[in-house]
């Protein structure tokens, strides 16, 4: 039996304010109407404060199975509620691969189990990410975690034939394969974004070309055998003026950028801290207006995570040693708001649209991302857009510390977070776990 | 100046103090008794993870003419080759209470890391890293450059101002060449870099130095005061190494210091070479052995580089530029 929660003077979308009753799982009412009809409910003045459907990322990386001592799916999934997500897509790069329909359902059970956020697994487009073998599509698609994204994440399926019958193959299930792009051979060792930094450092550099050679055969392969394609984690002004074009000839594209493309440079290198050593490589300050004028202008879908929780080990060393990638659940938010929001390039209710609505969409999630209406799932976030926060890593929810916003004021703070109607996080801190796991 | 991480942190004034205190430990290298007692009792640490005799000895040489206490650790070969092992090699030597770590690496940034992560408290000295940096190559470089073309007379406290250096070869693998760019542009030379634009990097635009993809036309067209010739290695031809050009033939056809181009640099020009030469390939035996050559030299000069740097950094304390005053305060060790 969940709670009834009566959300007074909140600001949906950050469209005006109202009251919204949270009851049995549902939006159960809104408007001024909404308080009689609530039964005992916990009473949330939520003045100042935006109401968004619950955010749905779609590049997760949970770490489990394999390297539990950088994330589980506990964890990561609380990390994931923290953040205002209330449905994470799991990347299949774990250990074993998720490219049976026994490893995506044994995810698909932690998940259920942790009870934070609903895990959608990603399977693998490939057997093992080895680029050769399709693996068992149509079994990870029937299977009880419904696999609909396919990934090889990490890696990119760069066989071209291998991506074309990839692209085809699951048409039979309404798939999509969210492609990695990353030239493999024109990358070999890379370590960062190849340009004035990289030839200063000395460290081998990871060309722009590369993301966007596999992106341009890729919306042309998704083309010529009508599929839908996903781009992950878009980072360079070419990709957003490939993808542009692509959906200007109606190719069936949607693509997605990282919080840390939309905020952070390769001038951040410069210390050799590997906190910043990420895979697409942080850009220049010229990709990164472009892909916030792609994002605003709707050239870019969503934003998604690319959550990469790490050991200290793995991080705490000579930047050629460290592991790619940088955690971002818990501030993703923050990040789209300071980029995107306050700069006025968007509204809340677009804020909405990229990181629920069409993720959601894309990843075929169909309770979540929802219009905040009546009868409508309580797959809800409130945000409180007022207040600035410093981040302190080793007080995220996430296990792992090698977040890029260590130290750093961020705007915004999510307050409270619902999963059908029930409470993940309440006055900006997690509920206590027997009550949401049990609940 | 706590580290010599990079040639980019040093401004004129660092530089120039670097090479006059170079010059005052060369005049004591001239006498019967090399030994100074300056560094007695200070541990200095040969931290390398490449190998690299000549460097090391380099550096060995230096420490042990100042009286310092050194400890050579290689960790070439063992099974150390992940970055962990950084972390816990620099713990063990801070317990060994090292006052210097020179380090070799085949990483980028390694020394940066060791400077910064607090996991060494003692000065932390560059000797390479991956293809970054390699500062007192390009100090030892400047300082035989100074020697000879920066005279007449006593050239104590001049800079380079005016000299056109041309760096040949493959740039973009070269530490060697990044170093000196800044160094020579600090100290107020013309550099010019020719190599064939596959071993240029991406980005050279941005460097205080023009680019050539042509010898010929560099040498008769600057009159370069100086050449210096980058090793080129034979693997980078290959498909696997990645295919930078087309045969050893080609590289020394078109890049290669021989006798003919040697005769159409200015008389007075020298040649450099980082070492160790690949004779036939980017320098022929008549280039590298010509009186022109200073490469034997540059090796000597080596040491009294690296006698002013761990100097500077471990002796030099608050007052560096009284530091570089000449041997008042280093009385030979009888
Ligand atoms: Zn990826």
């Amino acid at each position: 039996m969940t709670r009834n929660y009566l959300l007074r003077d909140v600001s949906p979308l950050g469209e005006g304010t109202t009251d919204v009753l949270l009851a049995d799982g549902i939006i159960a009412a809104i408007g001024a109407g909404a308080e009689a009809q609530a039964q005992d409910p916990v009473i949330i003045n939520g003045s100042g404060l935006v109401l968004l459907p619950g955010l749905v990322d779609l590049h997760t990386h949970l770490r489990e199975p394999g390297r539990e001592d950088a994330e589980t799916v506990r964890s990561g999934t609380r990390a994931a509620a923290m953040g205002g997500f209330t449905a994470v897509h799991a990347m299949a790069n774990t250990t074993p691969t998720q490219d049976t329909a026994g490893v995506v359902e044994q995810v698909w059970r932690l998940g259920r189990d942790a009870g934070w956020v609903d895990v959608r697994p990603i399977g693998a487009v490939t057997v093992g990410l080895e680029g050769e073998r399709l693996a068992e599509l149509g079994a990870m698609a029937e299977s009880a975690a419904q696999v609909r994204v396919f990934s090889d994440d990490g890696k990119c399926v760069h066989d071209p034939v291998v991506m074309r019958r990839a692209l085809e193959y699951v048409k039979a299930f309404d798939g999509v394969i969210a492609q990695h792009a990353q030239e493999p051979r024109l990358t070999e060792g890379a370590q960062m974004h190849e340009g004035v930094v990289s030839a200063e450092l000395g460290l081998a550099g990871w060309p722009a070309v590369a993301e966007e050679a596999i992106i341009a055969r890729d919306v042309l392969l998704a083309e010529h055998v009508g599929s839908r394609l996903h781009v992950c984690h878009l980072s360079t002004a070419g990709s957003v003026e490939i993808i542009r074009w692509a959906k200007s000839r109606g190719i069936d594209v949607t693509a997605e950028v990282t919080p840390h493309h939309l905020i952070l440079t390769d001038e951040l290198a410069r210390g050799y801290d590997p906190v910043f050593k990420v895979n697409p490589p942080l850009r220049t300050q010229r990709d990164v207006e472009a892909v916030r004028e792609g994002l605003a202008d709707g050239t870019i879908d969503i934003v998604a995570t690319d959550h990469a929780p790490h050991t200290r080990e793995d991080k705490d060393c000579e930047w050629g040693a460290a592991a790619f990638g940088m955690t971002g659940l818990e501030t993703a938010l923050s990040v789209v708001q300071e980029t995107m929001v306050d700069t006025g390039r968007m509204t809340w209710a677009d804020v909405a649209r990229v990181l629920s609505t069409t993720p959601a969409r894309i990843g075929r999630v169909t309770d979540h991302g929802r219009p905040i209406a009546v009868g409508e799932p309580a797959n809800l976030t409130l945000v409180d857009p007022g207040i600035r926060r410093v981040v302190v890593p080793e007080e995220q929810a996430t296990h792992s510390v090698n977040s890029p916003f260590r130290g750093r004021e961020l705007a915004g703070c999510v307050i409270a977070t619902w999963l059908r109607g029930r409470a993940t996080v309440m006055d900006g801190s997690a509920c206590d776990e027997s009550v949401v796991v049990s609940s | 100046m706590k580290h010599l991480l990079s040639t980019a942190d040093l401004d004129v004034a660092d530089a120039v103090r670097i090479l006059d205190t170079a010059g005052s430990m060369a005049a004591t290298q001239a006498r019967e008794i090399k030994k100074l007692p300056t560094l007695r009792g200070r541990t200095v640490v040969n931290l390398f993870f490449e190998d690299s005799t000549r460097t090391r000895i380099s550096f060995e040489t230096a420490a042990k003419r100042l009286s310092a206490d050194v400890i050579n650790f290689s960790a070439k070969g063992s099974s150390v080759s992940k970055g962990e092992s950084l972390k816990d090699t620099a713990l063990t030597l801070q317990a060994m209470g090292a006052d210097a770590v020179v380090i070799r690496h085949h990483a980028s940034g390694a020394p940066h890391t060791l400077a910064t992560s607090g996991w060494t408290h003692g000065a932390v000295i560059n000797a390479g890293d991956g293809m970054h940096q390699h500062p007192t190559q390009a100090l030892l470089d400047a300082y035989t450059l100074r020697r000879h073309l920066a005279g007449p007379g006593d050239v104590t406290g001049r800079d380079l101002t005016g000299l056109r250096i041309a760096i040949v070869g493959d740039v973009l693998h070269s530490r060697v060449a990044r170093s000196n760019v800044h160094l020579l542009h600090t100290l107020g030379a013309e550099v010019v870099l020719v190599a064939p634009p596959t071993l240029l990097p991406v980005g050279v635009g941005a460097w205080p130095a023009r680019v050539s993809y042509h010898l010929d036309e560099v040498l008769a067209d600057e009159k370069p005061d100086a050449i210096m010739m980058l090793r080129v290695q034979r693997e980078r031809m290959s498909s696997a190494g990645g295919g930078f050009f087309p045969s050893p033939l080609e590289y020394t056809r078109r890049y290669g210091l021989d006798a003919r181009r040697l005769a159409l640099l200015p008389e007075h020009a020298i040649v450099l070479h980082p070492g160790p030469m690949n004779r036939g390939l980017e320098i022929s035996a008549d280039a590298a052995d010509s009186t022109r050559a200073v490469i034997v030299e540059q090796v000597a000069n080596g040491v009294a580089v690296r006698m002013a740097v761990l100097y500077l950094l471990l002796a030099g304390g608050d007052a560096p530029a009284r530091a570089a005053a000449p041997t008042d305060d280093m009385k030979v060790d009888a």
